[in-house]
This record gives structure tokens, sequence and C-alpha cells, in this order.
């Protein structure tokens, strides 16, 4: 081994020190990069680690000692599962609907010309340039100035949910269509399918990882929207509402084991994707 | 249907658009006109009246201009931030992990999995008085001996930056990820460095990203509030802090409203300077 590397090095000795240069160079980008990863994961560690502190007060500041009650009595908070099903509820339905509204748009947007183009793009494109807080306020007032129509509550959060994250599903499935190979759509009328047909073979097959892509953003911005639902809840808690109106006196540590279960049940499932991903882009790559 | 639409060929776009125009209509644009309404009113909760009181504007900017400037300065310092800590990260991610890819991915939006609450009471815990951060600081005297984190300006901007690092970082890795290697491969066989081939084909190429990730990180940072109400103290008070207190608190709800027409305003005049600069067909994509 020693020998073989003495007798490579007067060959390769030019070429040497650039590569041990890019090879530093590629070090140093990848210890940046996991150092901001260690940065994104502590607050969660901390979320995930003080779910198990066994706090001698009422705050759950510092780490006093290691302890399952927490996890096993979770809902021992008056109204903290409540919090939880209204979260997940608003979260499945409002991501449901805005995907479809969303998915729709962005066809029309995108393969389509027509009068009111441009306008329409501003359309969708305001809501996400305006901040959360003024989404919620306007909305506010809209409810408050037609209580005979509707009620603060669940549909009042429900309608916010889908109109905010409709714009980001836009934007999602419309830059999914726009790298959109459309020969293979030709490919298809040419071979005698019809419109109907090559949109459920083909566009849609396509289309769907940007659609599952744009559910889950859409799903994630609702269970964790806290500025517009406050506004417009009136007296119904989804859990970060509950969170805020807790935070006031001092959160209890079964409020982590909440968002840790969120976050593990979440990571598990997106990891559980990822993988699936890895096994088929492996398949893919053994076939060809 | 089909045959109805083979006639009516205009019409399709129009079938497709309608539902998400009417729920942005009805539930985006026609509150905005509310809140217009009620920004022009006069009185006193819970009897408020239409009186064309442009004088909300002024006192609102006379009374607050502080808060609005705080908040402008504070998002600009958390993007910039973000963009920082983002660009090296998802470039990486997008040239050099390779089959690990969507776990690093994955680590990116894994904050958003955390409620955005509660993963701002986890930097309580972090920059807390008698946590691990200011003991270490205090011991190699970057702070002093009653130094803090917590409740300072830092805490506020970081907090910022930490919850809209995922908003800068997804866009700029849609863009890396859609450059064609054989770009790059291209450039160096043209003779250019590493360092000529990224300036002058990775970096253009992933404006786009920049761009984007600038919007989506600045314009929710500008209204945010619960950093500084979490982090802060009334020194750090963003103009968020002032809209909801006005009309979740005080019921004043005038102000409120014509504070959030401001807010508005002075970001869209934020983001045509931006267009100007970038250009605006980037912009709306």
């Amino acid at each position: 081994m020693t020998a073989v590397a003495q007798t490579m090095q007067p060959r390769s000795r030019p070429g040497v020190g650039v590569r041990v240069w890019s090879f530093a160079r590629r070090h140093a980008l990848t210890v940046y990069a996991l150092l901001v990863v260690g940065y994104l994961m502590l607050p969660i560690a901390v979320v995930i680690l003080f779910s198990f502190n066994d706090p001698k007060g009422r705050f759950n500041y510092i780490w006093e000692g290691f302890t399952f009650d927490n996890w096993i009595e979770w809902d021992s908070v008056l109204g903290l599962r409540d919090a939880v099903v209204l979260s997940l509820e608003i979260g499945l339905l409002a991501t449901l609907i805005a995907t479809a509204l969303g998915t729709l748009m962005a066809l029309g947007i995108v393969r389509h010309q027509f009068r009111g183009r441009g306008a329409t793009n501003i359309l969708v494109f305001l809501p996400m340039s305006t901040p959360e807080i003024v989404l919620g306020a306007s909305l506010l007032t809209l409810f408050l100035n037609m209580t005979s129509v509707f009620a603060l509550g669940f549909w009042t959060i429900f309608i916010a949910h889908v109109m905010f994250i409709v714009s980001f599903i836009v934007v999602t499935v419309k830059a999914r269509l726009i790298g959109f190979d459309r020969h293979l759509e030709e490919a298809a009328m040419d071979l005698g399918a019809n419109e109907w047909t090559t949109f459920r073979k083909v566009t849609l097959p396509l289309l769907a990882p940007g659609m599952v892509a744009a559910a889950l953003l859409g799903f994630a911005l609702s269970i964790d929207d806290f500025v517009i639902t406050y506004f417009n809840s009136g007296g119904d808690q989804t859990f970060p509402v509950f969170v805020w109106g807790i935070a006031r006196v001092a959160v209890p540590p079964q409020v982590n084991v909440v968002a840790s279960a969120i976050f593990l049940i979440a990571i598990a499932l997106a990891l559980a994707n990822v993988f699936s991903q890895y096994r088929s882009a492996k398949r893919t790559q053994g076939a060809t | 249907m089909g045959s109805f639409l083979h006639r009516h060929k205009g019409l399709t776009p129009y079938l497709l658009l309608s539902p998400g125009i009417l729920w942005l209509g009805i539930f985006f644009v026609i509150p905005l006109g509310f809140l217009g309404y009620q920004s022009l009113q006069s009185g006193i909760f819970p009897t408020f009246e239409f009186t064309w009181e442009f004088a909300n504007f002024t006192n609102a900017i006379s009374d607050y201009h502080e808060q609005l400037l705080r908040s402008f300065v504070y998002a600009g310092i958390a993007t910039a931030a973000c963009l920082v800590l983002a660009y090296p990260l998802v470039y990486w991610i997008a040239f050099r992990a390779g089959p690990w890819r969507n776990l690093f991915l994955l680590a990116i939006v894994a904050p958003f999995f955390v409620t955005y609450l509660v993963r701002t009471l986890a930097w309580l815990n972090i920059l807390a008085d008698e946590g691990p951060a200011v003991g270490l600081l205090r011991n190699i005297h970057i702070l002093g001996e009653d130094g803090r984190l917590l409740a300072t300006t830092f805490a506020v901007v970081s907090g910022i930056t930490y919850n809209f690092f995922p908003f800068m970082a997804l866009p700029l890795y849609v863009s890396l990820e859609q450059i064609d290697p054989r770009l790059l491969e291209a450039a160096k066989d043209l003779y250019a460095s590493s360092t000529q081939a990224f300036l002058r084909v990775t970096l253009p190429l992933s404006a786009p990203g920049i761009v984007a990730g600038t919007l989506l990180t600045f314009i929710p940072a500008a209204g945010d509030f619960i950093n500084a109400q979490l982090l802060g103290t009334p020194k750090q008070q963003m103009i968020g802090n002032v809209i909801q207190a006005k009309f979740l608190t005080s019921l004043d709800y005038p102000t409120a409203a014509s504070l959030s027409f401001i807010l508005m305003a002075a970001i869209l005049g934020a983001l045509l300077v931006y267009a100007r600069a970038v250009g605006s067909e980037r912009l709306t994509g």
C-alpha cells in the first residue's frame, strides 16, 4: 500500500495541492452545513428534552429532573386535548379544499392565455405579500361587520386558513407545471388519448408530487398558524392559540409533549416518504 | 361537458380559476375594503362612525413611527442572516449531499413541524439567564457578569431569523436544484475556475430563489409580533405588537386598521423598490 502510494506520488504531485485544497474547501462547506443543521435542530431538541422535565415550580425553563409523567398524563391540562383536536380538524379540511382550489388555479394560470391573467397572478401573489397580521385583522373586520352571517369559531378559522394557504398551493403547483414536459401530453394525444384521459393518465401522475408537496406545505402552515387564527377564532382554541393563552401564565411541560408528539409523527411520515423515494429511485436506476 | 368545453374553449381557464378567485375575492379583497372602511372611522368602542377620519393615519404615524421603523430594521437583519445561513447549506445539499439530499431537506423543514409558538418558547430555555448559552458567554467574557441574552434585541432578531429560515431555504433549494450540472461542466470545460463558475453560472441561476426567499422571509418578519412579545421587552416592540394590542385588547379598531394599512403600504413600497432592483418578472414568477 505504501509502496503504491510512493510510486504514485511523483506522477500526481501537481494535482495533490489542488486536490487537498479542494478537499479542504469541500470540508469547510460540509462543516458549515452541518453546523447550520445543528442550529436548526437545537430548539427542537430542547422542546423534546423539556417534555421530560420535572419542574419544581410552575415554570418549565430550567432542567430539574427526568420523568415520563408528562407524557402519560398529557391531557391533564384543561383544554389541551380539545385544542389539539380542533387544530387537526381544521388542518385536514382546509388543506383538502385549498389544494383543490389551488391546483385548479395553477392549471388555469399556466396552461391558458386569457384576459385577466396578470390580474389573477397579482391576486394570488398579494395574500403572500401581505403580513399575516393584516390578513387576520381585515378578515376580522369582515366578520365583525357581518355578525349575522359569520359567528367566530370553527368555520371562520377554516375560511381564514383556506384563504391564506391557497396562494402557497398555487405557487408550489405552478412551479411543478412550469417545468413540465408538454411533449408527454402531446405524445399521449397522438396515440389517441382524449383530453380527459391524457389529464388522468399523464398530467395528474406527473403533477401528483407537486400536489402532495403543496398539500404538506398547506397542512404544516395550517396547524402552525397562530396570528390569523388568533384574530378569527372567537373563543375557540387551536393548539397554538392555547399555547399563547397559557404562555402568559406558565407553560406546562404537557405543551412540550404535544408539540413533540406532533413533531415526531410528522417526521416519521416524512422519513417514510424520503425512504420510499430513495428506494424507488434505486429501483429505476436498477431498471435502466 | 367535454363537448361543451370544446365549443367554448375560452371558458376553460375561467372555470378552473373561478372557485379560487371567488374565495380570495370574498375573504381577502373584500375584507381589505372593510379594513379601509374601519380605518376612516372615529369614536370609541362599541360605537364607531364613518367620518373620513384621515387624522387616524397621521396620528398613527406620529405615535408609532418608532415601532414601524424597528419592524423593518429587525426584518431586514433577520432576512440577511437567513440568506447567509441558508445559501451555503442549501448549496451543499443540492450539489454535495448526494443520496442524503432529501434527508437534509427534511432537516430544513423540521422546525416547521414544531408549533411556531413552542419553538419560540424553546429559545426562552436556550437564552435564559440561568441557561447554558448565557453561562458560556459570561465565562469567556463576551457577556458581562450580569449580561443577558433574553429580553434583548439580539434575542428578538435571532428568534425571527430562526422562525422564518425555511421560507428562505426552500425557494433557494428549488432554484439551485434545477441547475443543470452540465452547465457547470461546460463552464469548467471553458476553463472557468470553481469561483468563476459559481459567480457566473450558479449564482445568477439561483437569483430567482434568492428573490423569492427574501420576499417570503421579509414580509412575514416585518409583521411579526410573537418574537418581540415572547423574547423581548416593550423596548423591542414591533408594529405587529401595536396592531394586535389595539385590535384585541384596547379595541381601538380605527387606529389598528390604519396601522395595518400603513404596514401594508410600507411593505408594498419596499417591494416596489426591490422589484425595480431585480426586475418585476422575477417577482411574480
